[in-house]
């Protein structure tokens, strides 16, 4: 019955894991990371490190909420302004309430002003999924129309001045937000935990085999009883909440925020997805890739600044990434054949 | 008792006439072939029955109520289930995955539920074991043969517990060694009681395998006979419309 005679068993190497994308762009990041620190001693020092680590994280928190949309068939070009906005409500609610009575208890202001902008993170989210899953408005057009308007409101509620975090609580704020634990900077511990949690919701639950069959064919999902919509308008808020994070965090790390925070920062966001092998078409991706992805492009830009490349020329790389990883991605399936 | 009945079902879009008047009734543990050439409305009276549409014309009762299903999840739930011809499978998932795709086994940890992957991967196993595939049930649907995807799409309507299953096309895209299966599979089907509708173009398939056989043209029934009744000349001469009707 089962003699599949003509069948020899995969060598280890040629296995479903070690061929994905992900697993040529961490090979491509550990080469290029060996590359740099042969080239320029500064890039293996702890201050350089932790700078990487830092900054890498904000971004690969964003793209943690970008790959579940992608994996969906999605995507969602507002994530940058979210960022922002979130992080302007956050400032704005630390003043507001920083001149109540709630001051007197401790870490109140702080709880209810990242709430808040938790909550306008995932308001957006959820207005981009009621638009793209109930009404049916394609992802693109519609989180781009998003991405202005909620960098108009940026401007508007800040009228363009940068919103300073002071006051009660802000430096109990600055150690949540920036801090170091056991050595480590606490964004990356953040991003540790949500990619793990994804992990989890992805590949252990059901809501997240959802997300990969709608993805895979939405058609099928819809006729075996996968509730769509709500899945669909799900991974949008999962979105705006994975930006809000984001943003809360760079806020705490800038202590003010500027209306053109996280300017243009979508198009980086969803790189760092791409690259790290979730595919544009839906039914691929996962927390690792968006790590990966994100790691490989804060790489490159450390890079760049230790080897003294004018800043305007980054934009240039790491769009020639993004070419590079899809045609080795494109190169990958071919010789998969 | 029928457990299916299907008074004058008519079914029109704008100009056209899919359907019309069409009446028959399908009893537990019957197959009938449902024939007819490409437009004669096979597809659209399979989706009325399936719940995707509800019919213009006409009543439909099943297991002995009266029934309109605006939605397939609600024929679904009343036992009845369609295998479709490209066979609804998500790709990008594992066959197990894919049978239980709607309706997950969870383990308990605590107060979190999470995915069985292993009682899944195993009771998909076993199904594959009774439809005697060679289908293994971690393997990725992209990766696998017309017949081993037939053999997942299968396994899902057993999984339902179907009273009523509906195949499009089943043995259209499957190995010689895969159609004399499937066709000892739709025969164990009646043994349990499970009605089957067959949508074929094969003709020997139909013969071979069938109680009865119901004929449509131009989105009427031409003819409702049984099998022993009949023979694949009629049948041809009646799709083609040689034979007006028997």
């Amino acid at each position: 019955m089962s003699d599949f005679t003509n069948v020899r068993p995969v060598s280890w190497h040629a296995r479903g894991g070690l061929t994905s994308q992900t697993a040529y762009v961490a090979l491509a990041l550990v080469l290029l990371s060996l590359v740099m620190s042969a080239v320029s001693p500064a890039f293996l020092t702890i201050g350089n490190l932790s700078n990487v680590l830092t900054n890498f994280s904000y971004l690969g928190i964003a793209a943690l909420g970008s790959t579940v949309v992608i994996i969906t068939g999605g995507i969602d070009l507002s994530v940058g302004s979210s960022m922002a906005f979130s992080a302007i409500i956050t400032a704005l609610l630390f003043r507001s309430l920083g001149n109540t009575a709630l001051v007197d208890i401790p870490g109140a202001v702080m709880t209810l002003s990242v709430f808040g902008g938790l909550a306008a993170g995932g308001l957006i989210g959820l207005v981009n999924g009621l638009f793209i899953a109930r009404v049916g408005l394609a992802p693109f057009v519609t989180t781009l129309g998003m991405l202005s308007v909620v960098r108009g409101l940026c401007y508007a509620l800040t009228s363009g001045q940068g919103v300073n975090i002071n006051g009660a609580d802000s430096n109990l704020f600055f150690r949540l937000s920036d801090g170091v634990l056991f050595g480590v900077p606490v964004p990356l511990v953040y991003l540790v935990g949500l990619a793990l949690l994804m992990g989890l919701l992805l590949h252990h639950t059901a809501q997240g085999r959802y997300v990969f069959a709608i993805g895979g064919n939405e058609r099928a999902a819809a006729l075996t009883g996968v509730p769509v919509t709500r899945i669909k308008i799900g991974v949008y808020v999962i979105s705006g909440l994975s930006a809000a994070v984001a943003g809360i965090l760079l806020g705490g790390w800038l202590g003010s925020v500027p209306a053109n925070l996280a300017d243009g920062y979508e198009l980086h966001i969803i790189a760092a997805s791409v690259i790290g092998g979730a595919n544009l078409a839906g039914g691929a991706g996962g927390p690792l890739g968006a790590i990966v992805g994100s790691a490989l492009i804060e790489v490159i830009r450390n890079g760049l600044v230790l080897a003294r490349v004018n800043t305007y020329w980054q934009d240039s790389f790491v769009g020639t990434i993004i070419i590079a990883a899809v045609c080795v991605d494109r190169l990958r399936s071919r010789l998969g054949r | 008792m029928a457990l299916l009945e299907l008074h004058g079902i008519g079914k029109s879009y704008g100009a056209v006439q899919a359907l019309s008047n069409v009446s028959f009734s399908i009893a537990p543990g019957e197959i009938v072939g449902l024939m007819g050439d490409n437009g004669a409305g096979k597809s659209t009276l399979v989706k009325i029955v399936a719940g995707v549409f509800p019919p213009s014309e006409g009543t439909m009762s099943f297991d002995g109520r009266d029934v309109r299903f605006q939605a397939p999840v609600q024929a679904r739930s009343a036992g009845i289930e369609v295998v479709h011809q490209d066979l609804a499978l998500a790709d990008n998932l594992s066959a197990a995955a894919n049978i239980f795709l709607g309706r997950e086994l969870h383990r308990r940890f605590g107060l979190i539920r999470l995915l069985d992957h292993a009682a899944m991967e195993q009771r998909a196993a076993q199904l594959f074991g009774e439809l005697k595939s060679e289908t293994r049930a971690a393997d990725l649907v992209r990766r696998m043969s017309g017949g081993q995807r037939q053999a997942v799409a299968i396994a899902r309507t057993r999984l339902a517990n179907a009273k009523l299953i509906m195949m499009d096309e089943p043995t259209a895209a499957i190995s010689v060694r895969q159609i004399a299966e499937v066709l000892a599979l739709i025969g164990r089907l009646r043994e349990a009681g499970i009605a089957v509708l067959l949508i074929s173009h094969r003709m020997p398939d139909v013969f071979e395998v069938c109680d009865r056989v119901v004929v449509m043209r131009r989105g009427r029934v031409v003819a409702n006979k049984s099998i022993a009744q009949s023979s694949p000349q009629e049948v041809t001469g009646l799709i083609t419309g040689a034979v007006e009707a028997a």
